[in-house]
């Protein structure tokens, strides 16, 4: 949190984003707090604060005291430095945007897009996790949250491409599509660049990296830090549009694939003039198309659904069907698909260092549920997910094993070579 | 001018014009405020925004099947207290009386008994909502004056209703026009508190319907 807060630029912000969906959440909450039984953070500390529908108070205080009939006389309280203070932990550290109140809400109330607008709000009165922060301005100032700059991008991939013998191409004139990459696997899980690359180019996609738009993350977004969140948006849009892709692959990376395919255009005010896809989406398409044979993949493993590439991409199907066929013992948890319970690490917290002992705690409803589904494997598409479950797995001693979809194909992938 | 007589001119008249001023107010208020456009691309074969929102609305009638447990009790006691309502409302001959005097319309009445009976169910499913509000942590937690008030508004109408049929504790014209007078201020509250739901819940679950159906879920 920084020092000075600047309550009415918070206020103002609230006014700008709030439009008639928002304003409209903001207003229907019934308090029947069914949204807690579906909130990862209240389900492993029991604490009544952690109650999704107690997040939209900041953002319904803040909208009643503008246009309520008592805001309109004056006399509704306005939102507070306190109220700022209060909930920033609610706002940033213990809510994921993951989702999964909406789908338990009689009313239907988005509490995800509440929790965006309110970060937004926030990072404008300058309230909000300084390591969170500080991954946003990385991003800004040297290409990546985790520094990975396009020299740093460039050197990698030279690395990688000489150390797996595979063509890694940067850009590449007359490619189709771009790949994105995020900057955690590109740092921690590199095996996951490689097999993305591995797969593409056995399906003979014409495809390329760019030095201009390759970080996917969108840390501008997750901060709250609207222009941030543009400009990172802008460095795809405009890598993609100056090498002419007909698409845009968006890794591993749950946010990353929300904020692009689901947000961008909005956000730079005109329509993409092209697709976007996650990994998983293109690898099955690629898959339909007859690209792809796998060896038999045996180990009994369950697959956890990153939420944006689930429960709010629609893409749950997608992994399902890569799997079909070759990753014969696969056991679904419950609950499963869109309904899956949260990493805890999604929208930014697994940036937060403050949240790592709630985030543990909230891995123990996935390990539980991974026991519950008989397996020892945890299957995923997201580096953050992994990353997040990863730190937990070695915080709470789990014995089980994660691992990457795109991976797994890569890895059983059947090529010339195996003839 | 006795009570009676101040409870059905003055009382409900001036209560029904802040309901439909206080209605119209807050709709417009939403209204005027303006959709952002959504210029990202529908995934393929969803349904557009109005069938979405329609089936979405008809959705969340039943608990979503992930959660059929958690919601069993706020499921089947909602359901009680508002189709309870409903039926003691629109069913009781002296309120369709009331309706026919308003606007013309009017239906076959439902056998006073039944009205009673329904009467006391909802009065019982309206208590045992406020036990679950104060013995949750959770409700407890996040509940403030709105909820606490809108549940008295709400259940006021009810029990002076059985309390002037069953001719409980005082004159039947007193009883009557504390009935009337406490049907005044729900509708007065309806527009300005959680009773605005009744409207809400149509824009709410629809937008989000549509918003979802939209990214193919």
């Amino acid at each position: 949190m920084t020092d000075t807060i600047n309550v009415q630029a918070a206020a103002d912000k609230f006014l700008s984003v709030v439009g008639r969906p928002l304003a409209t959440w903001a207003e229907a909450c019934v308090k029947c707090g069914l949204c807690a039984e579906a909130c990862h953070f209240y389900q492993a500390t029991k604490d009544p604060k952690y109650t999704p529908a107690y997040k939209i108070l900041p953002i319904a205080k803040a909208h009643k005291a503008r246009t309520g009939f008592l805001g309109m006389l004056g006399l509704a309280p306005k939102i507070t430095e306190k109220d700022l203070k209060d909930w920033e932990e609610l706002i940033f550290d213990t809510c994921n945007m993951c989702g999964r109140c909406t789908l338990v809400c009689p009313m239907g109330i988005d509490i995800a897009s509440i929790t965006g607008a309110t970060r937004a709000a926030m990072a404008s009165a300058g309230i909000g996790p300084a390591d969170l922060f500080a991954a946003a301005e990385n991003s800004r100032d040297r290409g990546s949250p985790l520094g990975l700059s396009p020299e740093k991008l460039e050197d990698r991939l030279e690395w990688l491409a000489d150390d797996n013998e595979i063509e890694l191409p940067l850009d590449k004139k007359g490619a189709e599509v771009l790949l994105t990459v995020s900057s955690i696997e590109m740092m921690k899980y590199p095996d996951s660049i490689v097999s993305m690359a591995k797969l593409l180019n056995h399906a003979g996609v014409n495809w390329t990296f760019s030095k201009k738009g390759y970080e996917a993350t969108n840390f501008g977004y997750l901060s709250g830090k609207s222009d941030i969140a543009k400009m990172m948006t802008m460095r795809i849009v405009e890598a993609a549009e100056e090498l002419g892709v007909k698409a845009v692959i968006i890794p591993e990376c749950g946010h990353a694939y929300g904020v692009m395919r689901w947000q961008a255009a909005n956000v730079i005010g005109r329509p993409l003039p092209f697709e976007v896809w996650h990994i998983t989406e293109y690898l099955a398409k690629l898959k339909r198309e007859g690209k792809f044979e796998f060896k038999p993949y045996t180990t009994p493993f369950t697959y956890h659904d990153p939420c944006q590439i689930s429960r709010r991409g629609g893409a749950a199907a997608d992994a399902r069907y890569l799997m079909e066929g070759f990753m014969t013992d696969f056991h679904e948890m419950a609950p499963t698909g869109n309904s899956n319970w949260c990493c805890g690490g999604g929208g930014g917290v697994q940036a937060i260092a403050r949240s790592a002992p709630i985030r543990y705690q909230v891995f123990k409803i996935k390990t539980d549920q991974v026991a519950k589904a008989g397996v020892e494997t945890l299957v995923s598409s997201c580096a953050n997910c992994r990353l997040t479950m990863d730190e937990a797995k070695a915080a709470t001693k789990w014995t089980g094993g994660l691992d990457s979809i795109v991976e797994i194909l890569a890895s059983h992938l059947i090529t010339k070579d195996d003839d | 001018m006795d009570l009676l007589d101040f409870a059905r001119g003055p009382a409900i008249n001036v209560a029904m014009a802040v309901l439909v001023f206080g209605v119209l107010w807050r709709l417009f208020a939403l209204l005027f405020l303006g959709k952002p456009v959504d210029r990202t691309i529908p995934r393929l074969g969803t349904p557009g925004p109005f069938w979405a929102g329609l089936r979405e609305i008809g959705r969340r009638m039943l608990p979503h099947p992930t959660f059929a447990t958690a919601e069993r009790f706020a499921f089947f006691n909602g359901w009680v207290f508002h189709v309870g309502l409903a039926i003691v409302v629109f069913g009781f001959r002296p309120h369709i009386l009331f309706i026919k005097n308003l606007t013309g319309l009017s239906w076959p009445a439902l056998p006073s008994g039944v009205i009673y009976a329904v009467g006391a169910i909802t009065a019982l499913s309206l208590i045992a909502a406020l036990v679950k509000r104060i013995t949750s942590p959770v409700q407890r937690f996040i509940s403030t004056f709105d909820d606490y008030f809108t549940w008295v508004v709400t259940i006021a109408p009810v029990l002076t209703g059985l309390a002037a049929v069953g001719h409980v504790g005082a004159r039947y014209e007193t009883l009557l026009a504390i009935h009337i007078l406490s049907i005044a201020v729900l509708l007065i509250w309806l527009p300005f508190g959680k009773l605005f739901h009744a409207f809400l819940v149509f824009l709410s679950r629809g937008q989000t319907g549509a918003f979802l159906a939209r990214r193919g879920v």
